[in-house]
């Protein structure tokens, strides 16, 4: 057989992709990527498959040669994603026309993807990282299943940062590929690595360069092998600030193609025209990319901080914007969320209205629906929005007084809404930002804040005649709430639509348990963007009747679906369950003595507590998903996200010098042993204090063989066992003022801050709870006094020992709330409240337990049996009745 | 290197014919078809044509020596739906090691009766293994296009059975046809080269895949091209085409092919298209001729026939071959493998 002496990478979807000296790059997509892309995440979360191929679709159409497809999270079952999505992708022959890059960190993903591609893809990656026996067999079977490879450098020393070990490594990688597996060196592809420049330190100066060096040396020493690379990395220290971004990524893209690279992950919206950069900027650029001035940084540093008020507004802009019409900059003071001009504007659009009134409808309201209409299509996130209403507020609040002087002037809503948070629950961030957004679309709201009373709601809603009704709550028993109040109003023969929102709502439990109970429309809307098309949706007349009845129809059907999957289930009885319990070895491990027993209460500073905050959660109640810090730098909230960090981080200096909150807290250490399999028997250290009892549940489904069936008692010594174990609990707050301060901002028309307040006081109390854990870890309890770490790795809880809390998956009861309560004396102590719902005010404060052992972990209990929870009525002293009401979101059907 | 691989440098090999359409002339009952052994076969067994290896061998036997007497260099066992897949219409999963065997071994013993007549001309067996009844990259169900009724690890799991019997039993070459999803064939060639590993044999092997119309594309979507990159990942003897077309049709990608690649081509076309009853009318004499073009144009290495040809069509094709040189590799072929 002739060989060609043409070694070119060769890859195939329906049609080839054929990498010659003559193409210049080839361009890898990377939307549909769980890991980089927080749409896609979300789409392929609720298995929204038909939306997260048209990302596929819009990356073939916009240019990428290959698609990059990763399944990597860590709540997604990732071969289930990555073949039901490849395979739905061979179905549409404009994607499939494209070769796929099968991306993950685990082989049996990497697998699953190699096993429903019938082109020749591309594997990402493979490395020596964990040693050479797994990187032979993982090359073998790529090379058996027909794809080509991405080679990292990264061996069992770590990955490599420097030219000489990207070069050993990757010399190292190709001997073995083509010597011993025989693989085509025209599939091989290295990744040598793109790090940050100008980060400031020292060992970063060389990061381009030495990527550049490697790239070259590859091309040279290494026959037909190719180099990619994942651009946006090397700009990270510049992220927020676009302009220099976009240059970066260009001038290092040039000089990479120079070197030798022919393929890589590029975001085409974050790429400048190289000849169109701006000279002095590339010239910066360039200067620390190829390392050619010691003070490379620096320079750039100090150049970009001229770039980076770029996207804010210069006094250039401002005078330039000032010059439009009146309606202009009404439109562009709303759009922009700028309030500096807002008065003298509205003043000016009065003298020339008819009435005041018109203002509002003519022209406040055009300027509205610009911003509905970009937050509708994805263009403004919601701190945008929430800004905008800001505006809007105190322009509206300017003219109240001369509308009312006019008396005849009647505002033409479209629609009123009644918002509220149900009986027993305090939480509002939620409601407050779809009321603002559904104020900003002209609807009226009628606000009746946190723990509403069921008859206060439904006098309201025919008091004033409201046309929608929207209950919020993000505690379990507010489920409970929402059917009651369903309930109640249909007896009344009420026919007004429902609306149901919050973090323990779901479209499921809305379908299941809440419509059933109501004639009229119950509709579930968890995001603001989607509140003001469903409230549109049942009030316009023209769309009211059929939208009505398709969501009956989608909710019967969800029902119907619903209830027939779970009868699908198989449960344990009871007694089978415990039997199945998760043994731990009680004779080989002793439990830690606390260096502390009994109660104590902590104070904390503030300040002590901002290091501890968890960034991620407080992006999500904004809407802006990803993670911490990399949202920053997202490609399509990035901006949104940095903006409104920067806008925390002044609030929250604030905060702290100011003393706006005060944080409080409480703990206790206990001897405690687990008793009757499912109870933990706590002895209380003062003397007048009988005996008190943990209750925990047990999960009841069927597990695969060897799995246990856990309940958090399974963690502690059982009494028998001998061994004296100890138990903790605990309630921290940072909620004192928070209402208060809101309240101020909301009196000044602030909506923005005034959740922006709320928001942080959540973070800091669940600060406060990681932060007593440590001392409780390392200093109060002692069991782990030598544990080092980060607070990156605390986030990801990655130390021994669990602090569950009640109402949250591993014990979904809340009536353990009453027992800490009482244990730890804590209303007394701390002034944090239960209300008959069990939640705990001020809202922003956190309770729940300690568990020391090394092997206790998170756990969700899952759906249990009436057996149980007749046994847990008996143990608990309460009515069947009422013990199913406490626990119903995690009845078995 | 192996005798067939040193035999295809020097010349065209001819390739058999169609093994169904010689099997209808015997006319074969359901009563034949079962033979002595399956008589109390509780489920028809008429239609499976690779069962007549065990109930019929002297049929088979002989429709290989009419090719071989035809002029053929290789004959294709009679293992197409050989598979447990194949053998499930039909309840036979359990039979399928011993119908690829026993095929293998027929054909086997009767190639080496040539080779020992005519030592200078040696004759080669190739296991067929066709594409199974289902499709591992579409689904069958239209609602559903996620949906899939066989997976990789099926078919590499039942090709596996398939190859190790073909092997046994005697085979020279391996002949992976009829690819219509290449998802399947990687699946076979997966299973193969688990084989080839596992018994430390070198076997070469032959793929053939079916362009279904003129949109020129496999049935499951790819173009020649990214249909011959899908499959180079091991080494190969030969890639073609066969089946779906007649000789005239299937040539434009064939010379397609025959542009992109330094592997030897083979083409077994059908004796040109079906008419209405289904029956395939085209004379030995014309499809020669159409053969002919081919090798003037220098497009194969390997030639013979699929569906409605004999061995008259293929002793016409083996007068033409013998005619011209193999098929040399164009220097600028720009896919390599």
């Amino acid at each position: 057989m002739s060989e060609s002496n043409n070694k070119y990478l060769q890859l195939s979807g329906l049609e080839p992709l054929i990498v010659t000296p003559e193409t210049n790059f080839v361009n890898v997509g990377e939307r549909t990527n769980v890991t980089g892309s927080r749409k896609f995440l979300r789409l392929i979360k609720e298995e929204k498959y038909e939306e997260a191929l048209d990302i596929a679709r819009n990356q073939v159409e916009g240019g990428a040669q290959i698609i990059d497809v990763n399944m990597d999270e860590g709540m997604l079952d990732g071969v289930y994603a990555m073949t039901k999505f490849l395979n739905l992708i061979a179905a549409e022959p404009d994607i499939a026309r494209v070769p796929v890059m099968i991306d993950s960190s685990k082989w049996e993903i990497i697998e699953a993807g190699l096993k429903v591609i019938q082109g020749k893809g591309v594997v990402n990656s493979i490395s020596l990282k964990e040693g050479k026996e797994a990187f032979v067999h993982h090359a073998k079977l790529i090379k058996r299943y027909g794809a080509a490879v991405i080679v990292m450098a990264f061996d069992e020393q770590g990955q490599a940062d420097t030219y000489e070990r990207r070069i050993e490594i990757c010399k190292r990688s190709y001997d073995i590929l083509v010597n011993e597996v025989g693989f085509p060196a025209q599939d091989i592809i290295f990744d040598p690595n793109i790090f940050p420049v100008a980060t400031g330190m020292e060992e970063h100066k060389l990061n381009a360069l030495d990527f550049f060096r490697a790239t070259k040396w590859i091309r040279e020493n290494l026959p037909y092998a190719h180099v990619s690379g994942g651009v946006s990395n090397v700009s990270f220290s510049f992220r927020g600030n676009d302009k220099v971004r976009e240059a970066m990524h260009s001038a290092f893209l040039y000089h990479a193609i120079q070197n030798g690279m022919t393929m890589g992950i590029v975001n085409p919206e974050m790429l400048e025209i190289y000849d169109e950069i701006d000279k002095n900027l590339l010239e910066h650029v360039e200067d620390v990319l190829l390392n050619r001035r010691e003070d490379a940084t620096e320079r750039l540093l100090d150049l970009a901080e001229s770039y980076k008020g770029e996207s804010k507004e210069t006094t250039k802009e401002i005078q330039q914007w000032r010059q439009g019409s009146l309606q202009d900059r009404l439109t562009h003071a709303l759009v922009k969320g700028i309030d500096e001009f807002i008065e003298t504007d509205v003043e000016e659009a009065r003298q020339l209205a008819a009435k005041p009134i018109e203002v509002i409808e003519i022209n406040l309201m055009a300027g509205m629906n610009v911003v509905g209409d970009l937050f509708g299509s994805g263009k403004m996130f919601l701190p945008q929005v929430v800004k905008s209403a800001r505006v809007m507020k105190k322009a509206v609040a300017y003219l109240l007084p001369y509308i009312e002087a006019q008396k005849d002037g009647k505002s033409s809503s479209a629609g009123k809404v009644l918002m509220a948070t149900v009986k027993g629950d305090v939480h509002d961030i939620g409601k407050n930002i779809v009321s603002v957004v559904l104020g900003c679309n002209n609807f009226e709201i009628i606000d009746l804040g946190v723990m509403v009373p069921p008859e206060k709601i439904i006098e309201t809603a025919i008091k004033e005649n409201v046309d929608i009704i929207g209950l919020s709550g993000l505690i379990t028993p507010s489920l409970d709430e929402m059917v009651y109040l369903a309930k109640e109003m249909e007896k009344r023969n009420i026919k007004i639509p429902l609306m149901i929102g919050g973090a323990t709502t779901s479209r499921a439990h809305t379908a299941v348990k809440i419509a059933p109970e109501y004639g009229e429309t119950v509709v579930h809307v968890n995001d603001a963007s989607r509140a003001v098309t469903v409230a549109s949706n049942l009030l316009q007349h023209e769309t009211k009747t059929t939208y009505s009845q398709s969501i009956r129809a989608e909710y019967d059907q969800l029902r119907e679906g619903y209830l027939s999957r779970s009868r699908d289930k198989n449960y344990l009885p009871i007694a089978d369950a415990r039997r199945n319990k998760l043994q731990l070895d009680w004779n080989e491990f002793t439990p830690v003595k606390p260096n502390f027993i009994g109660t104590k209460t902590v104070e904390v500073d503030l300040a002590t507590l901002v290091d501890y905050i968890d960034w991620t959660p407080f992006f999500a109640s904004w809407e802006l998903y990803g993670k911490y810090p990399a949202i920053l730098s997202d490609e399509v909230v990035g901006e949104q996200a940095t903006n409104l960090f920067a806008d925390a981080q002044k609030m929250l200096a604030q905060i702290v010098s100011e003393k706006w909150f005060t944080a409080k807290g409480i703990l206790g250490i206990f001897p405690a042993n687990q008793v009757n399999d499912d109870d933990i028997e706590v002895h209380p250290t003062t003397n007048d204090q009988q005996p008190t009892t943990f209750l925990t549940l047990r999960q009841q489904s069927q597990k695969t063989a060897g799995a246990p069936n856990i309940a958090l008692a399974d963690f502690m010594a059982p009494k028998d066992s001998g061994k004296q174990d100890y138990i903790g609990c605990f309630c921290v707050t940072t909620g004192f003022g928070v209402d208060e301060k809101a309240a101020e901002f909301e009196k000044e028309l602030d909506d923005y801050n005034s959740i922006l307040v709320k928001a942080l006081g959540d973070r800091l109390a669940e600060a406060f709870a990681e932060y007593l854990h440590l001392k409780v870890r390392t200093e109060i309890w002692g069991y782990a006094s030598d544990e080092e770490l980060s607070n990156q790795e605390l986030i990801a809880e990655e130390y021994n020992g669990i602090r569950p809390a009640p109402g949250y998956p591993a014990c979904p009861d809340h009536l353990e709330k009453p027992t800490i309560w009482k244990l730890l004396n804590v209303e007394q102590e701390i002034g944090v409240k239960l209300t008959e719902s069990m939640a705990m005010w001020p809202a922003s404060s956190v309770s729940g337990y300690y568990f020391a052992h090394p092997k206790s972990k998170y756990f969700g209990l899952g759906k249990i049996k009436p057996d149980q929870v007749e046994d847990y009525a008996k143990r608990r002293g309460v009515s069947t009745e009422q013990a199913s009401k406490w626990l119903s979101p995690n009845l078995a059907d | 290197m192996t005798l067939v691989e040193q035999e295809i440098s020097k010349r065209i090999l001819v390739l058999d014919g169609a093994m169904g359409t010689m099997l209808q002339r015997y006319n074969f009952t359901e009563e034949d078809y079962r033979g002595e052994r399956f008589k109390d076969f509780p489920h028809p067994l008429k239609g499976n044509n690779d069962l007549l290896s065990i109930t019929q061998p002297h049929a088979i036997r002989e429709v290989h020596a009419k090719y071989f007497e035809a002029g053929a260099d290789i004959v294709e066992t009679n293992t197409f739906s050989a598979t447990t897949i194949g053998m499930a219409d039909y309840h036979l999963e359990n039979l399928v090691y011993e119908l690829n065997y026993e095929s293998a071994k027929i054909a086997r013993e009767v190639a080496a009766e040539f080779t020992s007549k005519n030592p200078s001309k040696p004759r080669f067996v190739a296991g067929s293994i066709g594409p199974t009844n289902r499709t591992a990259s579409m689904s069958p169900d239209v609602n559903d296009p996620g949906y899939r009724a066989v997976t990789f690890d099926d078919l590499r799991i039942a090709y596996k059975q398939q190859v190790e019997a073909l092997i046994d039993g005697g085979c020279d070459v391996l002949l992976v046809e009829t690819i219509f999803d290449t998802l399947n064939a990687k699946a076979a060639l997966f299973a193969i080269e688990e084989v080839k590993d596992e018994k430390k044999v070198n076997i070469p092997v032959m793929v053939s895949g079916t362009i279904t119309d003129a949109s020129g594309r496999t049935l499951s979507g790819q173009t020649v091209e990214a249909f011959l990159i899908s499959v180079a990942h091991i080494p190969l003897l030969s890639i073609g085409f066969n089946c779906a077309l007649g000789a005239d049709l299937l040539k434009p990608y064939l010379q397609r092919l025959s542009r992109n690649t330094s592997l030897n081509i083979s083409a077994h076309p059908n004796a040109g298209l079906p008419n209405a009853f289904g029956q395939y009318d085209q004379t030995p004499a014309e499809m020669q001729a159409l053969i002919r073009d081919y090798m003037k144009d220098n497009l194969v290495n390997i030639i013979g026939g699929c569906c409605g040809t004999t061995p008259e069509h293929i002793k016409l094709i083996a007068e033409v071959a013998s005619e011209f040189q193999p098929r040399t590799i164009l220097k600028n072929a720009e896919l390599n493998n």
